[in-house]
């Protein structure tokens, strides 16, 4: 079955601040940040910012972990002049890839012309992000999680990572390659944090901060934020560049998966997942295509072991098969060749959070969104659909299929 | 690499609070019985608790007496407490609970070497005193 909303929306515009390490931003504040990669968004969509009039959100409208966005002070700051839509869907990262649907339902709704998604992030020293979980006050539901000394995101996943590795004979090679792989992709990218290959004894040293997930497996931490711009099909084709069009894109998930590693109450096959399956099998459904008509797959990479089981979500392999699928190459992006390899498709061709920078996921969407533009550094020749996923963990979790026009 | 021995992490550095659905489960740990919440309708169990049950919707709540056992469903390895940083191994544990389908606890594998834990293995609960008079439920291996 179709999707009734199908190729009639498109991203048109991106921006980007540059990317900091944790905590270097500063002085810079989160706003000025935002405000950035909004203004650079409109630019390259060769709109004003006067022209905004939605926002779609995602992460609860927060802006990292512990700031949250306000779009009367974006419209006060910035100058624009009306909203007709200002919406955000909730939980996390997972929202990522679809806040462009949310944006989407308000442009179908003609509840607005122009939408802008947004991520911006800024960590001070007692922001710790990592630790966010374990600083938090224990309130009557997670005091039956905290006390088990689950300190932060990474440490609830490698949980996952363990009964993965038991039910299917998954080693610790599929991680460190997941991580390898994407850090070549990341060598060419100008503002990528982490550019010199990774030698396999440099990742068996990494510490294991909750086994067996290493600190390498672990994504960067970093002050910045990106943007970008949806509209209608119509508008988007009077823009600056081709529009990356809006094929398909799903958010929700099962109450199995749920609340997820921060509650661990997931039966099997679903504990050992990315709890993708039920949007994966939506976006299928919308756009009629598979997991192998992808051309690249900017897959969300929180930790690596996610990457894996995404992977086995969305049907790039068999369930359980995602270890040798990645390990057997085909995560790889073919430099000379500009494809992939052994008949896999490219994952994070800009480096993804391990690598190139983590502002919550929409960075993947930046990459889409250049990669069926045709413009991206490490460019999959003849690009016509990119995947784009959101970081699994508590509902909504999202994907979205970008086509190129 | 060796881990060694794995304890609980140190009671008095973990707090936890209680609201009226949850607080039967902490009140009876601090008399060391082991329980989980079982709807009072239907018979299923459900953790943590909460005031509907997810499977006929009722809000009547029973609290049985488990056998205090369970099966390791997964778990990581951690070496540094996260109160400090200071090398301190300490292995968190998903558990299956004996008597309570469906029912998990996520707390603290001690009493046995890090590097033998493994899923499936029987473990039985052993109480931890914590801040502010409450007793959490941890494991060791089953006798």
């Amino acid at each position: 079955m179709g999707w009734a909303h199908q190729d009639k929306t498109a991203i048109v515009g991106v921006g980007a601040t540059d990317y900091y390490v944790r905590g270097k931003s500063w002085p810079r504040t989160i706003n000025d940040m935002a405000g950035e990669a909004i203004l650079k968004a409109c630019d390259d969509a060769g709109i004003s910012v006067s022209q905004i009039d939605g926002i779609a959100y995602y992460s609860t409208a927060g802006a990292g972990y512990l700031d949250k966005f306000d779009t009367a002070s974006l419209m006060e700051t910035l100058g624009i002049p009306y909203v007709g839509f200002s919406a955000t869907l909730t939980s996390g990262g997972g929202g990522c890839p679809g806040a462009i649907g949310l944006a989407t339902a308000g442009l179908m709704n003609e509840d607005c012309k122009y939408v802008i998604t947004l991520m911006a992030l800024q960590q001070l020293p007692q922001h710790r992000l990592g630790v966010v979980f374990g600083a938090a006050a224990p309130s009557a539901e997670n005091s039956f999680l905290q006390p088990s000394g689950l300190v932060g995101p990474g440490h609830l996943m490698s949980v996952l990572a363990r009964r993965h590795m038991h039910l299917y004979g998954t080693t610790d090679a599929a991680f460190q390659e997941i991580v390898q792989a994407t850090r070549e992709n990341a060598i060419d990218r100008p503002k990528a944090i982490r550019r010199k290959p990774l030698s396999d004894e440099e990742y068996r040293n990494s510490p294991m901060l909750a086994d067996p997930l290493r600190r390498l497996d672990f994504c960067l931490e970093t002050d910045g934020a990106v943007a970008v711009v949806t509209t209608t099909i119509d508008r988007a084709r009077d823009c600056r560049h081709k529009p990356a069009i809006v094929h398909g894109v799903a958010h929700g998930g099962t109450r199995n998966w749920g609340r997820a590693f921060a509650w661990m109450g997931m039966q099997d096959p679903d504990f050992a997942s990315s709890g993708h399956k039920f949007v994966a099998d939506r976006i299928w459904e919308q756009t009629g295509l598979t997991a192998k008509d992808m051309d690249v797959a900017l897959i969300y990479d929180h930790f690596s072991c996610m990457v894996m089981m995404q992977l086995e979500d969305y049907g790039f392999c068999e369930k359980g098969e995602g270890g040798d699928y990645v390990t057997s190459g085909k995560i790889r992006y073919d430099k000379e060749k500009k494809s992939g390899v052994n008949g896999g498709v490219p994952v994070n061709t800009h480096g993804g959070n391990l690598n190139e920078a983590y502002i919550i996921g929409m960075t993947h969407v930046v990459e889409g969104v250049e990669q069926v533009r045709g413009t991206t550094v490490n460019q999959v020749e003849d690009c016509e659909f990119a995947l784009v996923t959101g970081g699994p963990a508590s509902l909504p979790v999202s994907g979205l299929v970008l086509r190129r026009d | 690499m060796a881990y060694g021995p794995a304890r609980a992490l140190p009671g008095e550095q973990i707090k936890i609070s209680t609201n009226p659905d949850t607080e039967p489960f902490w009140e009876a740990a601090k008399e060391h019985r082991l329980t989980a919440c079982q709807c009072g309708n239907c018979g299923t169990f459900r953790m943590p608790p909460s005031p509907y049950c997810p499977n006929c919707q009722s809000t009547e709540k029973k609290w049985p007496d488990l056998p205090g056992t369970g099966t390791v469903f997964s778990f990581a390895i951690c070496s540094k407490n996260p109160a400090n940083g200071e090398d301190y191994v300490y292995v968190p544990v998903v558990v299956d609970l004996d008597g309570a389908p469906g029912a998990r606890l996520v707390s603290n594998l001690g009493g046995i070497d890090a590097d033998d834990v493994r899923i499936g293995m029987k473990v039985q609960v052993d109480w931890n005193p914590i801040k502010d008079g409450w007793v959490l439920p941890i494991f060791k291996p089953a006798a």
